[in-house]
Parts: structure tokens; sequence; C-alpha cells
């Protein structure tokens, strides 16, 4: 609830200026094979068959609780796995685990079994670049179809040899439409992907027992277009900016921009001026707000069922923050505004007219959250919808690595914003929110109330700005033409984008691509633990969790 | 017949106000009652008229896949109102619709589920692709998973082009469908699989027809010749 975080008791390697990685060396003892220091953190190298040991031991000794990321990647001469961890209670405590596997017959250990979000991860690491996880619960492909033949992201592959899928090899959805054969007193309902309240294309697959969920698997991969790819494929200074706006492309663009532009920035170090830290820090803000706008009109359209009042009204201030971003940027949607070292251009003139128009804004919207609390949170068939349904607890939602208004829901006090600054947040006045409810009904006034935090920091933004001198109003650092980083350095950043943590993992390599570039997307994590939430609750209920986890599938999929 | 009665002093009114009488409300005297002046009968083809009809109410299908749909539902929305233009009802059954507006990049494990979503769609059928994923793949064209535009897989009658469009764009191309239905030129066709296309051209004898009688149709889903795409 405030800037100020609670003490923890100390950990082994814990200093007062960071982590003492000996300490944490000597912890894992003859584990450590070798030792690497990445951008972000130190990574040490460890044997593929004692993942396990590795992490259960850094998870319940040195604290390190949140599995961010895994990374898998292909090098000439090995396979790798690189496990991003960090801690909930302060997440620039960084480590990462590095685990090589051989060329030619690529596995190693899974990581599952200690962190329940490595499951997924493990999966899209094998789906992609090829590498088997022993002992992985459940390992298949997440992303492309089961007749997939090879791995895109592996060496060998050839990209532009397109693959047909026909229906006839691509598991007809239709055809398990019947009780199952072990549970006759069972029924399995596609929901998706075309449904309209998956917000996408969505393919949950439920068993029902009555009209309670007996089992649940979110089947995603409908929307997975390549983005790592496609980053890959460009080069740093301007040709990968404009993808994150489609990844989040619920309005998020400059949050998403704003990631990879810190991670490149980190790498490459490259110093942004303060004034366009400011500037970016605004239009960040103005994003979450036309973000969260959607994700509460979407979920009334999702518990109301109606295209009409909430949806509408909720349609209507979007429109208005995005009519700003508009004279921002020049776009409605795919802002493409930041730039590696700044951003593309000042505020738009007359500056007066501009910051009229927030001010006009950011003066309305106390009066139509107070609109919003009377139409949903204070409704009593919305409450009874929303509270106590689709409960999940903290640990859980750690061990699933949700972050964003999932986590704050649930209690966790994690936001990347405070614990990691990053642009011009630290100087600013403004506080975290959390809910302890833990349910639906958390996950929605986190975001309700998320929305006044911003216009509160937008407000702070637009008053500094006013007065910033005319003659210091520096928007873009002096950045290479051709941005070579030196080669072999990695890092991993995230920023706290409008789902949660948005990371992004780059290898450079010494060219103007990146060797590896990886999204830890919010919404990937966050909808795993969809499952713990809708077991053995009704369906309606599950559509309202769906609904209060606010996926994208853009994301979700990359 | 006597001579002394004179006729009726000749009033001012027109043809139409005689018609309609006295004490006839006013809500009756459309504009397009007005503009039919005194015969309220048009004669047209019958063809024509449904046409007309076809276009002026469009049943729209819930339908959407990515960023585009964002733009899609805002035209939908309180601001652009889609609904003015009699195309503004969100079905959320394809087999309620007749217009599908296809908001998105397409990708290999969709592809199969977007096509039968449209073959359930009752005919007339139309389609408006949107964005520039759905003409040729837009910015992911390079992507392996990616399908190279929304006509591998099923037709189009209009493509808008943007990414996103505007909003605008979307109603543009939504008002220049509703034309072409008007004027016949977009009419109703029952879509044969893509794959017979390559049969059509030739002789139907013994051999096409041996050919064309392997095909499952239920099995077909998109082009083949993904190497000729653009």
């Amino acid at each position: 609830m405030s800037l100020e975080k609670p003490t923890t008791p100390a950990e082994i390697g814990v200093t007062e200026d960071g982590l003492d990685y000996d300490a944490l060396a000597d912890l894992l003892g003859g584990h450590v094979l070798d030792r690497e220091t990445h951008v972000n953190a130190e990574g040490f190298v460890i044997r593929p068959d004692e993942v396990q040991d590795v992490l259960s031991t850094l998870k319940t000794e040195a604290g390190f609780d949140h599995c961010a990321c895994v990374t898998a990647q292909e090098y000439d001469d090995r396979y790798e796995s690189i496990y991003h961890l960090r801690k909930y209670d302060d997440p620039t405590q960084e480590l990462s685990i590095v685990v090589p596997s051989p060329k030619d017959d690529p596995h190693n250990q899974s990581g599952a079994r200690v962190y329940d979000t490595a499951d997924w991860h493990e999966r899209e690491a094998y789906d992609l670049v090829g590498i088997d996880y022993d002992d992985h619960p459940d390992l298949r492909r997440i992303l492309l179809p089961d007749t997939w033949q090879g791995h895109p992201l592996s060496q060998d592959y050839n990209q532009s040899q397109p693959q047909i899928v026909t229906l006839r090899e691509n598991a007809n959805p239709l055809q398990d439409d019947k009780r199952s054969e072990d549970d006759p007193d069972t029924m399995f309902v596609n929901i998706g992907p075309h449904h309209p309240a998956t917000h996408g294309v969505l393919h949950v697959k439920t068993v029902l027992d009555g009209e309670q969920i007996a089992d649940i698997d979110p089947d995603i991969g409908y929307l997975h277009r390549c983005e790592e790819q496609m980053c890959q494929n460009g080069t740093y200074r301007h040709q990968i900016m404009p993808y994150p706006d489609r990844w989040d492309y619920v309005s998020a663009g400059i949050l998403n921009e704003w990631a990879y532009a810190r991670a490149a920035e980190d790498l490459a170090d490259i110093e942004v001026p303060e004034y366009a830290q400011v500037i970016r820090t605004m239009s960040a803000e103005l994003c979450r707000i036309a973000a969260h706008m959607l994700a509460l009109g979407t979920f009334a359209l999702d518990v109301f069922g109606d295209f009409t009042a909430i949806f509408q009204y909720a349609f209507r201030d979007r429109e208005v923050v995005q009519n700003i971003l508009e004279d921002l940027t020049g776009q409605r949607l795919m802002f493409n505004y930041l730039r590696l070292g700044g951003v593309a251009w000042d505020l738009p003139e007359p500056r007066e007219e501009f910051f009229e128009k927030v001010r006009d804004f950011l003066d309305d919207l106390p009066y139509k959250l107070e609109e919003y609390h009377d139409l949903i949170t204070g409704n009593e068939i919305f409450q009874m919808r929303c509270v106590d349904t689709g409960v999940l607890s903290p640990e859980l939602a750690k061990s699933y690595g949700a972050t964003g208004p999932v986590a704050r829901g649930s209690g966790v006090d994690y936001d990347l914003r405070r614990d990691d600054p990053y642009g011009y947040y630290d100087e600013l006045d403004w506080n975290v929110v959390t809910e302890t409810g833990c349910d639906n009904f958390s996950r929605v006034l986190v975001r309700m109330r998320e929305v006044e935090e911003s216009a509160r920091i937008i407000e702070q933004c637009v008053d500094l700005l006013e007065q910033w001198p005319e003659d210091d109003r520096e928007i873009q650092a002096n950045v290479p033409r051709t941005l070579r980083p030196d080669p072999d350095r990695e890092i991993y950043r995230a920023v706290e984008a409008a789902k949660g943590e948005l990371g992004i993992y780059i290898r450079s390599d010494g060219t103007d691509k990146p060797a590896r570039f990886k999204i830890r997307s919010p919404c990937f994590s966050n909808l795993q633990t969809l499952p713990e939430m809708s077991q053995g609750e009704y369906i309606p209920d599950m559509i309202a969790s769906l609904g209060s986890l606010d996926i994208v599938l853009g994301e979700v999929d990359r | 017949m006597s001579s002394d009665q004179t006729p009726p002093a000749v009033k001012d009114v027109s043809t139409q106000e005689a018609r309609m009488g006295e004490g006839a409300d006013d809500r009756f005297n459309s504009t397009l009652r007005e503009a039919f002046g005194s015969t309220p009968f048009i004669l047209t083809k019958f063809d024509q008229f449904m046409n007309w009809v076809r276009g002026s109410s469009m049943f729209m299908l819930q339908f959407g896949i990515a960023c585009c749909s964002i733009e899609m539902i805002a035209t939908y929305a309180i601001k652009h109102d889609l609904d003015r233009f009699g195309a503004g009802i969100p079905r959320a059954s394809p087999r309620q619709a007749d217009v599908i507006i296809v908001p998105g990049t397409i990708v290999s494990k969709f592809a199969p589920r977007m096509k039968r979503v449209y073959d359930q769609m009752p005919e007339p059928k139309f389609v408006v692709s949107m964005g520039s994923c759905t003409i040729s793949g837009g910015p992911f064209q390079e992507g392996y998973n990616v399908v190279k535009g929304a006509e591998e897989v099923i037709p189009v009658d209009i493509h808008v082009p943007g990414c996103p469009p505007r909003p605008e764009a979307l109603v543009y191309g939504v008002a220049k469908l509703q034309e072409r239905i008007a004027n016949g030129e977009s009419s109703p066709v029952t879509v044969k699989p893509y794959e017979l296309e390559q049969f059509g051209d030739l002789d139907q004898d013994e051999l096409v027809q041996h050919l064309a009688d392997e095909i499952d149709e239920d099995d077909l889903v998109m082009r083949y010749n993904w190497d000729d795409s653009p």
C-alpha cells in the first residue's frame, strides 16, 4: 500500500547493496560447474541432471520464490535452458541458472516439480527449441499443432517452408463431445477457440460433472505469430520496436515498447534523457488506463452478458484516452512511439492544448470511476457472481509466477514500478494497490484502483512537463545509427506492463540483430492459474475467472 | 341534378393530403412516404429488392482474432457505432450471421477452425477482411506459423488495409460491401473448397472425376500451393 517495502528476514547471500553470489555458490556447493556474468545477474552453470536439487535448494533456502522465465536456445555446440529466478519481495535480487545439454540428444531434468510455472515454460521450450525435459508432468507441444514437424527456433529448421495443417490431422474439436469413457457421469465440452467469452482465440477443454468443472485444460497457440522469430530477424534500432505493440494489443502498446526499450538500452548502455523518461512514464500510464478500461468493459460483458451500458461506457472513456494518445503518437492503437534512447517526438504543439486535454480527462475521471463503482462493484448481482469465486491463494499465485493485478489481487505486494524502478516512477508519489480477497472481485477492484493511481502519476508528470525549461527538452539520447551491442552479452529485464511482469531476454552476438530474443509474457503465466481457480467451480464462475485474469491472446501465444 | 348545387370550393391541398384525409397522424408522413408523392407504390425487380434488403440489414459475426478486433469493437461501440449503417448487431453464433469480419492474423492452428466457423454460416454470406494480416500476413508475413492472408482459407469480398485500420476505415469497408450487395455485384455464392479450383479448367473426364472424388471436402482447409503465395 505504500512505497516502503515491508522488511523481510535476511536470507542467504543478501547484502545491503545487492546479492553476494559467492555465498549462493557456497550454498549450492559442488552443483555449480561454472559461473557466467549476465548483465542483470550472475548465471550458475549446473549439470542437466541436477536441476531439481538446485532449484529446490534455491527456492526453500535462499528465498528465490519467483521463477520468472525459462529461456531455451541452441548454440553451435550445445542447447541451453536458463531459469531466471527472482524474489517476490525484491525482484532486483536475481539469479540465472544455466543448464547446458548435449547437442545430439538435448535433454535435462525438468524444474516443473519445483516451480509450477516451469510446466508451461518448458513445454514452450520443447515446442519451439526442441529440448526434452525429463520427469516433466506433461511434455507435449503447447503453441504449435500436434502434427508440426521440427522445432522452429532450432538452428536446422527451415523457417521459410510452411507446413500445412489439415483438419484431419488437427484433432477435431467436436469429436470427443460426449461423455468420456472412464467416467460415464462427466461430459466433455469445448469452449472456444471462437467464443465470445474467451477474449480472443483461447480454447478451453473442459470436462463437466453436472454443471461443475471436473477437469480443465487451456489450449493455446491459436495466435502464435512467431513474435520471437520476427524480433530475431529485425535490427535493434528500428525494426523490433513495432512488434511489442502487437503483443498486448489492448492499447498497452507503450508499456510493451518500454519492455523492449529497457532491455535493449541496458544491453547497449544507453542513457535515456530525463525529459524523455517523464514523457514515457506519462504515456505508459495513459496506456495502462486504456488497457484497464477495456478489461473492465469486457469483464462486465462476461459477467452481465450485456453489450450495452457498462461495456459501452468503458469504451466511451477509453476513447478519450485514445484521442490523447493519438495526439501524442499519431496512432490509435499501434503507437510505435518509443525509440531506443528516448521517444519519437516531443509533445504535440500547442502544448497548452495538450495539457488541457489531459487535465480535462483527469478531472472527469473520479466521477466516472464513481459511476463504475455504482454500476459494477456496488451491484449486488455482481458481488454474488464475483466475491469468493475463482479463489487464488498467494502461495499458488507465487508458485505459478502470477504477476500484475492477478498477484496483487491475491495480496502479493509485487510491482516492478516500485520494486525494480525504471523511468521516472521512483521520483513520483503513488501507491501500489493490493487487495487480499484473492477472488475475482479483488482482481477487478485492483484494476479499478490502479486507474486512480495511474491518474495520479499522469497528473504529476503533466505538472513536471509543464514546468520543464524549454531549452532542456531533450527527447533522444545519442544512439548509433546501427546498434551493435558487444557480443555474448545476455540480459533479462522486465517492466510492469498492464497485465504484469513483461520481461525480455536478449543475447547479443555482435551483429545488429539479437541472437536470441525471448519474451516473458505475464498473461502466459497468469493463464496457468486458471485450472487451479476453476476446478470444482461452476462454468459461469470459470468464465468470470477467465475474465478477471484479463488475458490477451496476442501476448499468451506471442 | 339541380344546377344550384355549386361545386365545393377548391381548397389548396395536395393530392397526397387529400388522400390521407383528416385526422391522419404526422407520424405516417415519413420522408420516404413524401418521396413517393401521390402514389405510395414502387415498382422494382424482386432480385433488386432482395439485394437492397440484404445490404441494408446485415448481421455480423462476433468474431475476434487479434489486434484488429480491438478496433472492430471500437467500431461497434459508442463513438463510431456501426449500427447506424444497418450492420451493427454482433451475433455470437455463426448460424445467425451473414457477414464475417476477419480481424487479425490467421495462424496454422487457427485456420481450420476459422474455415469451420465460416462453413457454419448460412448462405448468402459475405467476408470483410480487416487489416494487413488478412491480406498478406502483414508484419508477420515471414513467420513460420502464419497463413499469408485470409484468402488462403476463405473467399473475401472486401479488404480493408491498415495495421490496424481505423474504425472509420472499417465503416467505409462495410459501407462499400453494402453498396456492392445492393448493386448485386457481390452476389451470394456457394463456396466450393479451394482445392477443387485446380480441376475447374479441366474437362470432366474420367481421370479428373477420379481425382476430384478422392478429395474429402471436410478435410480441406487451405490452399496447398503455399510456395506460390505472395
